[in-house]
């Protein structure tokens, strides 16, 4: 008996008729051809997000962004009348990573008036403009107003800076991010600005690491003792299901009722939680947030605890009831490795109790997201191993269904020069 | 005797001080992963019952001007709730079925 109820087809796969309810190939997350035609198709034609408005606090501000497997350095900076811009981080002159502090492996941020090259002296403004060439006079046909850098589009929505390596985007940013997501403007992201970074070297592909984030079903059996301290609570067969999924273009969403730890009985927490008031789901006592809240729970769940939007291709967005949210990024650099990138935001702690709240939660992230990247690295062990080539997903995976799919459709459309869906 | 580290009210805990006093998670996690059970066990046993009287104590002050041994006080709290996952949750200094995964702390807030 399903405790949420159902859309009207029977099931959420079937109320999108277009995935289909048989058997998926995994063959996207093994093949190193595929990791290189998806490189193409995917991370060089889609908005990508780099990082928040709130780390360019002011005119001169700027940041530096790694792609990790896509070979690409990008420079933000908040130029001198406001506008946030992004560049390739590659000096005109010979080639050299411009910005980068101690190492150029590293990332960094900071303040400037220009940018100077660390090699030959040449500087640029903070829109990009070459404004000085170091023994100019030895050059041969010196054209310095055509030698800025190389811009990449860039664009802001709800705070999060978006870029693009396509040439001519398809899409300007809203109409990327449509109406699903789009509702999350007005989100009071701005306020949640106490940042925790996570960051991973995962073996497995991007795609079957976010595939456990897309879903639910896994959580009773991997992480039993998040149920609590007790036998009871810890019963690997807790049957889960979510009261909402959705769909817009490339982008999916999941609502969960979430655990609500705040109102179970002590002797179900572990004494951690009861002491911090935290855990899992994060702080238990919210901020005041001013209400209603722009674009969340989109289906009005009653007791909502989690919305989980999947921004194609590799952002995930995770706001909680309790005021605060994190995002996930993955960065694939082989068919089988990626870097994953996790960030806790929360409005900043005004006492030690509510720091050490967030402190807690930070804590529980990283404990069951080693689980998960651990497992992981099994799965894909097990997808190259080839004993099967095509695998179930039930209706608590539709989203793993829709995401694969997306995958495959923006391939075979960039292979026929066509737009994807978006 | 070496000079306290912490304030005089939690001089019971001076014995922890000088190994689970550390600024960062990065410090707090590869300590707790050289660690014993025995040894996360007696930190966490001698420390959690006095927890909440810690953060009481540590409510008088303003989060961003704490003085230096009531922040190594926070350090020790931050370093309880890292070993209280050995103790509480896993029984064992590793994280269940983590294999060789790592995820790196790589920002956080101060303190």
């Amino acid at each position: 008996m399903a405790r949420f109820e159902k859309p009207a087809e029977g099931t959420w796969t079937e109320h999108y008729p277009e995935l289909g309810t048989g058997l998926v190939s995994f063959e996207d997350s093994v093949s190193p051809a595929f990791y290189e035609r998806e490189r193409d198709a995917i991370f060089k034609q889609a908005w990508l997000y780099v990082g928040r408005v709130e780390e360019l606090p002011r005119n001169g501000s700027y940041f530096t962004k790694e792609l990790p497997g896509l070979k690409t350095s990008v420079l933000v900076a908040r130029d001198m009348s406001g506008r946030v811009r992004a560049f390739h981080n590659v000096c005109r002159h010979r080639g050299n990573k411009l910005v980068w502090d101690g190492t150029p492996r590293a990332e960094t941020c900071g303040s400037a008036r220009q940018f100077v090259c660390k090699y030959h002296g040449w500087r640029y403004g903070l829109d990009g403009a070459c404004t000085y060439v170091h023994q100019a006079g030895e050059f041969f046909d010196l054209r310095q107003d055509q030698l800025g850098l190389a811009p990449i589009h860039c664009d802001t929505w709800a705070g999060f800076v978006f870029v693009t390596l396509a040439r001519e985007p398809r899409w300007t940013l809203r109409n990327y991010l449509g109406p699903m997501v789009g509702a999350l403007e007005g989100y009071p992201f701005h306020r949640m600005t106490e940042r925790y970074s996570f960051r991973a070297e995962n073996n497995s592909n991007w795609k079957v690491f976010s595939d456990a984030f897309q879903e639910y079903y896994h959580v009773p059996p991997l992480h039993t003792h998040q149920l609590g301290p007790t036998r009871e609570a810890q019963n690997p067969e807790y049957a889960f299901e979510a009261p909402h999924y959705q769909i817009d273009g490339p982008h999916r969403m999941v609502s969960t009722s979430g655990t609500h730890k705040h109102t179970w009985p002590r002797e179900h927490l572990y004494p951690s939680e009861a002491l911090t008031r935290s855990g899992n789901t994060g702080p238990w006592d919210a901020p005041d947030l001013g209400g209603p809240l722009p674009g969340v729970n989109p289906s009005g769940v009653k007791r909502w605890g989690i919305d989980n939007f999947q921004v194609f291709p590799n952002l995930e967005i995770l706001i909680y009831e309790r005021g605060w949210y994190v995002t996930y990024r993955y960065w694939p650099t082989a068919h089988n490795t990626h870097v994953f990138e996790g960030d806790l935001f929360f409005v900043p702690a005004r006492t030690v109790r509510e720091r050490l709240a967030h402190e807690y939660a930070a804590l529980t992230f990283k404990e069951y997201g080693l689980q998960d990247a651990g497992t992981l690295d099994g799965t894909q062990m097990g997808l190259e191993q080839g004993a099967f080539r095509e695998f179930l997903l039930n209706d608590q995976e539709v989203l793993v269904r829709h995401f694969h799919k997306t995958v495959n459709d923006w391939v075979a459309a960039h292979e026929r020069a066509e737009a994807p869906v978006r | 005797m070496s000079t306290p580290l912490l304030p005089p009210e939690f001089a019971a805990l001076e014995p922890y001080a000088a190994t689970w006093c550390l600024a960062t998670e990065p410090e707090r996690w590869a300590r707790r992963l050289a660690s014993t059970m025995e040894e996360l066990h007696a930190f966490y046993d001698a420390f959690f019952p006095r927890a909440e009287e810690a953060i009481a104590y540590l409510e008088r002050f303003p989060l961003d001007d704490l003085p230096a041994d009531a922040e190594r006080l926070l350090q020790l709290l931050y370093s309880l709730l890292m070993v209280s996952y050995a103790v509480e949750v896993w029984k064992q200094p590793e994280v269940i079925n983590a294999g060789s995964a790592r995820i790196d702390r790589i920002r956080e807030p101060r303190p």
